[in-house]
């Protein structure tokens, strides 16, 4: 295989991990799938940075 | 809020592991791509065609590394959102547009040019080719501008308001956030250390063909390119450094005397240029010299441009000092409470419609808001940052530093002399300089982040709240899965990098 194929096979694999193992299976983002507006969302992190941390 | 330190812990690791495997692949592509920029440049100057096959060798190596490492920074960009959402939000608008502008920047010069320069050989005209060639170089660099622009706001937060109603910062000055000392400072000392990165890395696989009597014109070629270009821009990574610690010493004075193990302040303050530390274990994290080596006045020089400056030391600047006009953290901690206060008090004014009263909250928390983040520390010394970590790994990447200026110079004047493959000594230090060069680069990284603890954001939010509240568990799974992913990235970029060097430029050129 040259190495120009063998590039390109590294980076499709690497792209599928990526993008669609770790980003659908691990990395949902936090906000995104817990809250439907952006206030939902400043009202959470509004309520986290008044109560310290334990 | 309730805190899980396994959390915090895992996923600072993360993070750390994340960058720190990102960085291995980025300084090699931002300084490799210069370096064939000026061998391409000479090709087409000079039409010798010994030139062009030099750059292709070059270019492969080029290729392989930007190959696996692209899109490995992206993963940091997940971890934002998952591991960091609070601070995500929190930071607005701040990262989203510089990272914004580098996505556009990166798709537009890199991936067009970069497809010019690796298939339009004999395509193209042979200058066309060479403006594609350094459109990657400078784009490259440019993609590398926005990142550090966000990072150095974190370092050095500026040209933003806090807006209560949406728990964000909002940009008011893009130019101020994009033209801080700090952000331009960062950006030229980062990049021009990937300069010298790929220059020692050029120089020593040179090395290895000198050592092995193979491919030795090319490798005097190369070695004379790299060895300009690196000791040019170590002379501007020196330059770049000293800015650096001055800006530190300003704007982050805790990093700066961690970093040089200053717990009492003093003028004429001396730099320790060589020390080992033994650690009391006390919660005041002291630690004390088993021995150092000292250049007297030095370090107030570097910090304020003035031998007999004071430069204030841990104890200075944690328990505070009136004749030199530093405040206590305590008293940090005190405004910062107020700045907190005065947000739930906002909060609930606006929940009422009692507009007075979030107005007069608004005062209290406009006024305190620098200090936002200490309303978080319950202890006055947790604003110290790991001083052994951040006090070795500054010497590590001065003296590595010097030590690449020392043989760019050697290596120059080996090449010009025409000695240079006599000098097998020399050869094999060259070799073995290239991993010294990464861990170099990686210290550096050391510094500035370990060193800005316990802060993810200066003095606005600390690391400990910036977390989402996700299991630790689902975080360690993920580092060992990044853990693997990555090391087998590296291992692959390693094992075709070394093929294609044994292959040498006789046959491994570009095509």
């Amino acid at each position: 295989m040259t190495v120009g194929k063998t590039l390109w096979l590294i980076i499709l694999i690497k792209l599928f991990v990526f993008f669609v193992i770790f980003r659908v299976f691990f990395f949902k983002d936090f906000l995104d799938s817990r809250f439907d507006t952006d206030e939902e969302k400043s009202e959470y992190i509004t309520k986290q940075l008044l109560t310290k941390p334990k | 809020m309730s805190m899980d330190a396994s959390l915090v812990d895992w996923s600072r690791a993360q993070f750390a592991l994340t960058a720190i495997y990102h960085w291995l692949f980025v300084p090699l592509t931002l300084g490799l791509s210069f370096i064939i920029a000026f061998m391409e440049s000479i090709y087409v100057k000079t039409g010798n065609e010994e030139w062009k096959r030099i750059t292709k060798f070059w270019m492969t190596l080029f290729g392989i590394n930007f190959a696996i490492g692209v899109a490995t920074g992206i993963i940091l960009e997940f971890e934002f959102g998952t591991n960091w959402s609070n601070y995500s939000w929190f930071v607005g608008d701040i990262f989203g547009a510089p990272l914004a502008v580098e996505g556009i920047m990166a798709f537009f010069l890199e991936s067009t040019f970069i497809a010019v320069m690796f298939f339009g050989w004999n395509k193209v005209g042979k200058r066309f080719h060479l403006v594609s060639t350094w459109l990657v170089a400078i784009g490259a660099s440019l993609s590398a501008l926005w990142i550090l622009v966000a990072n150095a706001w974190m370092q050095y937060p500026t040209g933003m308001r806090f807006n209560p109603d949406t728990a964000r910062n909002e940009m008011v000055n893009f130019w101020e956030v994009l033209f801080s000392p700090v952000a331009i400072n960062k950006f030229l000392h980062t990049v021009s250390s990937g300069y010298v990165l790929a220059a020692v890395f050029v120089i020593g696989v040179s090395s290895w063909y000198l050592l092995r009597k193979r491919h030795e014109a090319v490798a005097k070629k190369s070695i004379l390119v790299a060895s300009v270009f690196g000791l040019i821009m170590s002379v501007f990574l020196v330059l770049t450094g000293d800015g650096s610690a001055r800006l530190m010493a300003k704007h982050q004075p805790v990093k700066f005397a961690a970093m040089e193990n200053l717990y009492e302040g003093q003028t004429n303050a001396p730099l320790v240029a060589i020390g080992i530390l033994t650690s009391k274990g006390d919660e005041h994290k002291k630690e004390d010299f088993l021995m150092k080596l000292e250049i007297p006045d030095f370090l107030s020089y570097m910090a304020f441009l003035s031998a007999n400056a004071y430069v204030p030391g841990i104890q200075d600047l944690i328990h505070g000092n009136e004749e030199h006009g530093i405040i206590s953290v305590d008293e940090k901690i005190a405004k910062g409470k107020l700045a907190i206060g005065a947000l739930k008090q906002y909060k609930q004014a606006r929940k009422t419609n009692e507009t007075m009263k979030a107005d007069s909250a608004m005062k209290i928390l406009d006024a305190n808001f620098a200090y936002f983040g200490y309303g978080y520390l319950t202890n006055a010394h947790d604003a110290i940052p790991p001083i052994k970590e951040t006090f070795y790994s500054f010497r590590g990447m001065v003296g590595l530093g010097l030590w690449f200026v020392l043989l760019f110079i050697l290596m120059l004047w080996s090449v010009m002399k025409n000695k240079v493959e006599k000098r097998r000594w020399l050869l094999r230090l060259a070799l073995l300089s290239i991993p010294l060069a990464y861990l170099a680069s990686e210290m550096g990284w050391i510094v500035a982040e370990l060193g800005r603890q316990p802060w993810i954001i200066q003095d606005l939010m600390p690391t400990s709240v910036a977390v989402s509240q996700i299991s630790a568990g689902s975080v360690k799974l993920t580092f060992v899965l990044f853990a693997i992913t990555f090391t087998l990235l590296l291992i692959a970029d390693f094992k075709i990098l070394t093929k294609y060097i044994k292959i040498g430029p006789k046959d491994g050129g570009a095509e």
